[in-house]
């Protein structure tokens, strides 16, 4: 199956003209200008094989990606990344821009659970890069160079994925703390053989979710203190923030992530803050120079991202070396010699 | 720079370099002592942990500071000459074979741990420093670096990077690859960069993913920042003895149905309790067709619980005897063997060669039982200890390299397991890399177009190809030539290399 879709594909490519490669169009607003034809890849969809024992799913890339949830929720397993849904993200898309939720910084992040990708690169050939096992060091890691490439190197046509039970137990905590104490206990608690799964602070308070084997959840809530959250309260606020569908992230200001090591004092910049990922990932709302941002996040060792709205034409991405340009040149002109797929969405030499 | 770029096809010819001016320009930039030239003392560097390929180099570069790995990769770019780094020479691919026209790079006195920090838990350490030498140093903060290959007490985290180095804790802890947080590298050209940071993602492509096991292809490694994590509270683990040994995959593949990831779950073959027990008394079931050891860790209360569901597991699934640990003594000696299978294999047989295929955990059993006939093709004996958890297999062939054609019977008996791993829907390599040794088996792996996209992913990289050229991929050329070995009988000689 799928045959004449991919020889659809194949086609529009080898026309060589410019390409806006769309799964569920849900992260339109993410990356740089869009430009360029919409190739839909959505209809290309469909769960190739999944096996709960090997902790693996393959799925097309059109895939919606609450389907792949959803037939990994029926076996009790989960993508552990929490890769945001934005409404009706696909699996293609959700690799390609390579997001992830709450659980990431000690889950991991999207592109640590990619084991494989079949791409159709500029040139309409089909690649295979890793597979579906856990271990795998035969040849480049592609499939995690995709992760996060937005679609510059390649049209995602297939996804192996690792997948994880669902935790057996869950906790949410609350703890009103300043911002600084806030960092402070993140960072103090994830020294510590705790089940963390993932933070939120905002507006003074700080939400804590635990996650593992009962006896360790129950034994950290009595270690910890705080206020307990209940379900289904506790999961709503956890799905929101995934979603960002919370107060913080609605409205007009312009949204910006910036990406910091977790111990960075707070930043002072004007305008509200969320943090999330012990430290590790910070939202702003606020609307400022680009390059005052990107410096700022530079000087914590990090960097910044236009994530939504504002004006795009400061940089959405912070800047690369030279060195790093130049290799990132040649990688996009070695996969997409023609620059057919979703150029400047990225950054504007790709 | 009139360098031609490197292409997929063919492999590069070096010969035409200058090797007087090359050692000249050498000398001049290192310290006498970081510059090795006598053949003595070239010797050392002729092979890595796989001494079956051995080559001796032009020259062993030992640079102190990476001012000085910047200026030999810069004066071996201008000789043309390639470049082949290295690190403790642990590798068991021949990842770190030098060239016969080249410089090996050690990154051995680079070893110094740079920074800890215990707040943001990360540590900020030279190529060069030794794998648990990083656990060590963290241990009394209560920290510790998660990936525990086998060679740990003696592989530096350079490596470990190249190669993408996993252990027996990388299906709960992951791979390198999970566990670095970024990469400070030198380029061919000279051009120090960074891969990673110490946030948790960087802009851009991912070139931190493409570093990490890219077997010194890409760029030569100058300093790493990796990821620190808690030691758990407590550790236990079960060792289940099973009378079949597909009785036993079947068995792994439950665990993991039931919802547990344990911190390690390895299998052991008869043949392999056999050769360790006499040599660690760890007390292995010497009945068991095969026996499996199942970790868990965490806190006390963690550990208790997953310790009760996997016994019951374990039980459901046939085992025949179960035992669990009931100290740290305890616990570290069921490990012992497991740990010693490798050095038990050199104790009972002269000369062994260890196989590295990953497949899907559900086809564990039939890689076994084909391995059983394969040991009756090839005349040749077989022990195997695999990472069960993550499907990730260690045969170890037994032979005699002094008795002709057993080292020949071995190669083709290695590679016929690697290419039913791929044909089982796995892969050729896990955590070992393919380095010089599974070149071929690449050409099974994969087909023409990917291998000339990972040529252009070393050409991003390397334009002219001087960093470890004829390794990790094939050249076009040698997969049509490997083809046609195939056709006539599967032997893979390589006449260039030297046979021990």
């Amino acid at each position: 199956m799928g045959g004449d879709l991919l020889e659809g594909f194949r086609s529009r490519i080898l026309e060589r003209k410019p390409l806006r490669l769309k799964g569920g169009g849900s992260k339109d607003f993410y990356g740089g200008p869009l430009a360029g034809e919409v190739l839909d890849a959505s209809s290309h969809a469909g769960i190739v094989s999944y096996e709960p024992t090997e902790l693996v799913i393959t799925a097309r890339g059109g895939t919606p990606l609450a389907d792949l949830e959803s037939a990994l929720a029926a076996r009790r397993q989960f993508l552990a990344c929490e890769a945001p849904d934005f409404g009706r993200a696909t699996v293609g898309g959700a690799v390609a821009a390579g997001l992830s939720g709450p659980r990431r910084a000690t889950a991991g992040s999207l592109r640590d659970f990619v084991l494989g990708v079949k791409l159709m690169d500029g040139e309409g050939r089909q690649l295979n890069f890793g597979g579906q096992v856990m271990k795998n060091v035969a040849g480049f890691d592609v499939s995690r160079l995709i992760a996060g490439s937005l679609g510059t190197l390649g049209l995602i046509l297939e996804v192996s994925l690792k997948v994880l039970p669902l935790p057996v137990a869950d906790a949410t905590l609350r703890f009103e703390l300043a911002q600084d104490k806030a960092l402070e206990a993140m960072n103090r608690w994830a020294g510590r053989p705790l089940p963390l799964a993932a933070t939120c602070w905002q507006d003074g308070m700080l939400t804590l979710r635990l996650s593992g084997a009962r006896a360790a959840v129950v034994a950290a809530c009595q270690k910890l203190g705080g206020e307990a959250l209940a379900d289904p309260a506790a999961a709503d606020f956890w799905f929101a923030l995934r979603e960002q569908t919370t107060v913080f992230f609605t409205g007009d200001a312009p949204l910006w992530r910036f990406s910091v090591p977790s111990v960075t004092p707070p930043l002072e910049l004007p305008g509200p803050q969320l943090l999330e990922w012990g430290g590790a990932q910070r939202w702003l709302r606020a609307d400022l120079e680009a390059s005052q941002l990107h410096q700022a996040a530079a000087k914590a060792g990090g960097h910044a991202t236009l994530f939504r709205g504002g004006d795009k034409t400061g940089g959405v991405f912070s800047p690369l070396s030279p060195a790093l340009m130049e290799v990132h040149r040649r990688l996009k002109q070695s996969f997409d010699p023609y620059g057919v797929f979703n150029s400047g969405r990225l950054y504007p030499e790709l | 720079m009139t360098q031609r770029e490197h292409s997929a096809e063919a492999a590069q010819d070096f010969t035409g370099i200058d090797r007087a001016a090359l050692l000249a320009e050498l000398a001049r930039l290192l310290p006498p002592d970081a510059l090795l030239t006598a053949p003595e003392d070239l010797t050392p560097y002729e092979c890595d942990g796989l001494s079956a390929y051995r080559q001796l180099p032009v020259a062993v570069a030992l640079p102190e500071t990476e001012a000085q790995v910047v200026a030999v990769l810069k004066a071996c770019r201008a000789a043309g000459a390639p470049v082949v780094a290295r690190g403790a020479g642990t590798g068991l691919s021949a990842g770190a074979l030098p060239h016969p026209q080249g410089v090996v790079l050690s990154l051995a006195k680079l070893k110094k741990i740079l920074r800890v920090d215990p707040v943001a838990r990360v540590a900020v350490v030279q190529p060069g420093v030794r794998n648990l030498a990083i656990s060590e140093a963290v241990a009394p903060l209560g920290l510790y670096y998660a990936p525990d290959p086998s060679s740990q007490i003696a592989c530096t985290i350079g490596g470990n990077v190249a190669e993408n180095s996993g252990g027996v804790h990388c299906l709960k802890y992951g791979l390198t690859v999970h566990n670095v947080l970024r990469v400070r590298a030198v380029m061919i050209t000279g051009e120090i960069v960074e891969f990673g940071n110490h946030a948790l993602d960087a802009p851009g492509y991912d070139l931190l993913a493409l570093a990490i096991g890219s077997e010194g292809l890409l760029a030569v490694v100058t300093e790493v920042t990796v990821k620190l994590v808690p030691k758990p509270e407590q550790a236990q683990v079960i060792m289940a003895s099973f009378d079949d040994v597909m009785k036993a995959g079947e068995a792994v593949a439950a665990v993991i149905a039931a919802g547990i990831i344990p911190a390690g779950l390895e299998m052991m073959d008869k043949p392999a309790t056999a050769a360790v027990e006499p040599y660690v008394k760890a007390g292995y079931d010497l009945n068991a067709e095969a026996i499996l050891l199942c970790e868990s860790d965490g806190t006390a209360e963690e550990v208790a619980e997953e310790i009760a569901c996997m016994k019951a597991v374990l039980e459901t699934s046939g085992a025949t005897e179960i035992r669990v640990s009931q100290s740290e003594p305890e616990r570290l000696r069921f490990w012992a063997g497991r740990k010693a299978a490798f050095p038990a294999a050199g104790r009972i047989s002269p000369d062994y060669y260890c196989m590295d295929g990953t497949i899907p955990r559900k086809r564990l059993g039939e890689m076994l039982t084909a391995i059983y006939a394969m040991e009756k093709k090839y005349r040749l004996r077989c022990i195997n200890v695999f990472h069960a958890g993550d499907g990730n297999l260690h045969p170890l062939i037994l032979y005699d390299a002094n008795v002709a054609g057993e080292l020949e019977r071995t190669e083709a008996f290695g590679a016929e397991i690697l290419k039913l791993s791929v044909a089982l829907g796995g892969t050729i390599t896990g955590e070992h890399g393919v380095g010089y040794e599974k070149i071929n088996s690449m050409c099974d792996q994969f087909g023409a177009d990917e291998l000339r996209a990972f040529h252009a992913v070393k050409r991003a990289f390397d334009p002219e190809g001087l960093l470890n050229p004829e390794k990790g991929i094939p050249t076009l050329h040698r997969c049509a030539e490997f083809g046609r070995m195939h056709v006539h009988g599967g032997n893979i000689k390589f006449p260039e290399l030297e046979r021990l």
